[in-house]
């Protein structure tokens, strides 16, 4: 069991899926002969040459597509967007080819492709280049969306969207690819559905996935300095979400913070209230809250872009109101 | 290039072609009776693209993709004619079952990859195909026909680029039949000669008349043996018109004049054909007539029938198809794999 980075995680899951099969190319802009801005793809260019470590224009849109219309016919690609803002100019790709094709082919064709693609608030990148769209992809129906918080998920998920025949998006964050953690040495595939009890509490339950599964990890450390017990949920999926495991946890704990690094409106935030409420109403004495970010886009100004973000202090706090020990 | 066609299959294409433009009547009228929904494009005016450049591909071979008007393209791709006749009316036993409709045919038994209702949504995806093909090393080619209007998206420009940079083994056949629904050629782009955008990217192309099918299937020839041999992307462009509206809720009048709708009339693809059969002897007036008779009483015996009579898809199985029914991969079930 060695400690990895997670850029390193993901770096070891393309590595280990492009020996493995003939067909797995990876595609994205400067993932070849630079290496990957956030080194994922490190090293392969040189190991399995340029047609399948594929530097591509940019065009984010068309060499989407070119990974779609590959996996039709039985390519497994790893395209690689290198921020999800620049994601929004390949949705037509994504959204209305891969999603879909299966379905509107009546199950004839299926497009086992991976999108990989960080997003979130780094440090002061930005409002084009701080966007946080999961809503998008966890929205659409044909897709799966797979938050990986971790280096193990990060190598284990990628790991098996590659072998997965539905469209698979990975979402990861800027933030975290130098975040450290243990992964098996041997190989080994992650599910690509279900939440993660993190920590275990009896208070209450922060749900979150990403970023914000970190935030409420540190706010669980602050609450246990003041007697509260938390339990933490990463989510890990979007889509599907895990309502089981969330229910579970408040059967036990009966109240329910979520924490969101997007947006409120018609955000993640909104969707897991929602399961919440049709999978957990009568497992809760309280409403459940939900810790956002701003509904503004991300300021340059690094004091405006904390402002626009929860962190594990105003989770803490906001548990504790809940709590009714604020 | 080519050995001259048999006399047999130049009267078999003609069958074909005549069979073609039965079946899009047949859909017009099917639309008016309400038995097909949704939008439908017919192919009317065009048949001597899909026909010259497929007659001289390898259906089930190649791969075929293409927009929304694409129920022709289907069938000369080897696409059973029943099935998509029930498709378009919306039945269980329709080439999608059902799930597509007039805009998404597939038929991935016979390599034909879809129509998509995106216009210029199928260009990266064809040049995906030529990246799979590449990539196995096959003797295959991607063939996407696409309309004049889809080179004014993004993804004409990007595939053309990198399909030419990676000289990936497509075939793009734009029929450039003037209108991109009801806006001009010249009210849409300042560069009329579509091929010469595709020569930007410096891409073999050529352009052809496309409603004489030995002229395109010559130019198919050529085009097809470019891109099989290796040389990378090749573009044609084929020079045609729809004689119908661009969909059943467009007339196809209010932007083009009387004179120029009758000067292609003049130039209708399957009469062109057989004019030339005829004038070859190939085939008499009567034979002809009796292609076309035949065509019909098998839309009536036999196509038609067969869509009225199929079931409708369950409603049980409405979320059917949506993901991989199996989910064990997706759990991390990896056969022989990992721990």
């Amino acid at each position: 069991m060695a400690e990895i980075f997670y850029w390193d995680a993901v770096r070891r899951a393309h590595d280990e899926e492009l020996a493995h099969d003939p067909l797995v190319f990876a595609i994205g802009e400067d993932i070849g002969l630079p290496g990957g801005t956030y080194k994922a793809t490190q090293g392969l260019f040189d190991k399995y040459g340029e047609e399948r470590v594929v530097d591509a224009p940019i065009s984010e849109n068309s060499y989407t597509g070119i990974g779609i219309g590959a996996s039709m016919i039985g390519c497994r690609p790893i395209i690689e967007i290198m921020s999800v803002n620049f994601g929004l100019l390949a949705l037509d790709q994504i959204i209305n080819a891969a999603a879909k094709i299966r379905y509107m082919s009546g199950g004839q064709l299926e497009c086992p492709v991976v999108i990989r693609s960080p997003g979130g608030v780094a440090h002061q990148l930005g409002a084009q280049h701080s966007g946080r769209l999961e809503k998008i992809f966890s929205g659409t129906s044909g897709l799966r969306v797979v938050t990986p918080a971790f280096p193990a998920d990060a190598y284990g998920m990628l790991k098996t969207a590659v072998r997965c025949d539905d469209p698979v998006v990975i979402l990861e964050h800027e933030a975290i690819y130098n975040l450290k953690g243990e992964v098996a040495d041997e190989e080994h595939f992650a599910s690509l559905e279900g939440a993660r009890v993190v920590r275990e509490g009896s208070d209450v339950t922060l749900i979150g996935y990403l970023m914000s599964t970190h935030w409420n990890l540190a706010a669980a450390d602050k609450l246990a300095e003041q007697g509260i017990s938390a339990e933490v949920i990463d989510l890990r999926s979007l889509k599907p979400i895990d309502s089981e495991t969330i229910r579970q946890s408040l059967a036990k704990t009966h109240k329910a913070m979520v924490v969101t690094e997007d947006e409120a409106p018609v955000g993640m935030s909104a969707e897991i209230m929602a399961v919440i409420n049709e999978a957990c109403f009568f497992e809760l004495d309280a409403p459940p809250v939900r810790v956002a970010a701003e509904d503004t886009p991300i300021p340059y100004n690094h004091k405006l872009e904390r402002a626009a973000l929860p962190d594990a202090d105003r989770v803490a706090e906001a548990t504790r109101r809940l709590l009714g020990r604020a | 290039m080519e050995a001259p066609m048999a006399a047999n299959d130049r009267k078999r294409l003609l069958r074909e072609m005549v069979f073609a433009r039965r079946f899009e009547e047949r859909c017009a009228e099917a639309y008016h009776h309400r038995d097909i929904g949704g939008f439908l494009h017919l192919y009317p005016g065009q048949e001597a693209c899909a026909f010259g450049v497929l007659e001289r591909a390898r259906m089930g071979h190649d791969y075929v993709i293409t927009g929304y008007r694409d129920h022709v393209h289907a069938i000369k791709s080897g696409a059973d004619p029943k099935a998509i006749m029930a498709e378009l009316f919306a039945k269980e036993s329709g080439s999608s079952r059902g799930r597509g409709g007039s805009m998404h045919i597939f038929d991935a038994d016979s390599h034909f990859m879809g129509g998509y209702a995106l216009v210029g949504e199928p260009y990266p995806l064809a040049a995906g195909l030529g990246k799979g093909i590449k990539m196995k090393e096959t003797d295959q080619i991607a063939i996407c026909f696409m309309g004049d209007g889809a080179n004014n998206q993004g993804t004409f420009h990007e595939t053309m680029n990198m399909a030419q940079l990676w000289e990936l083994p497509v075939l793009f056949v734009c029929e450039n039949n003037l209108y991109a629904i009801g806006t001009s050629l010249e009210r849409s782009t300042p560069m009329h000669d579509q091929y010469k955008r595709a020569e930007a990217y410096a891409m073999a192309a050529n352009q052809v008349d496309g409603q004489d099918v030995d002229t395109v299937m010559s130019a198919a020839d050529e085009a097809i043996d470019h891109v099989r041999s290796g040389k990378g992307p090749y573009f044609l462009e084929l020079m045609t018109y729809r004689l119908r509206g661009h969909s059943m809720s467009d007339s196809g009048r209010g932007y083009r004049s009387e004179a120029e709708i009758k000067r292609w009339m003049e130039r209708d693809p399957v009469y062109l054909f057989r004019d030339q059969l005829v004038e070859e002897g190939v085939i008499n007036a009567e034979e002809f007539d009796d292609m076309d008779r035949d065509a019909q009483q098998r839309l009536d015996d036999e196509i038609v029938p067969f869509a009225e009579e199929s079931p409708e898809p369950d409603v049980a199985d409405l979320t059917k198809y949506v993901l991989d029914e199996d989910t064990s991969t997706a759990l991390g079930q990896i056969p022989g794999g990992g721990k």
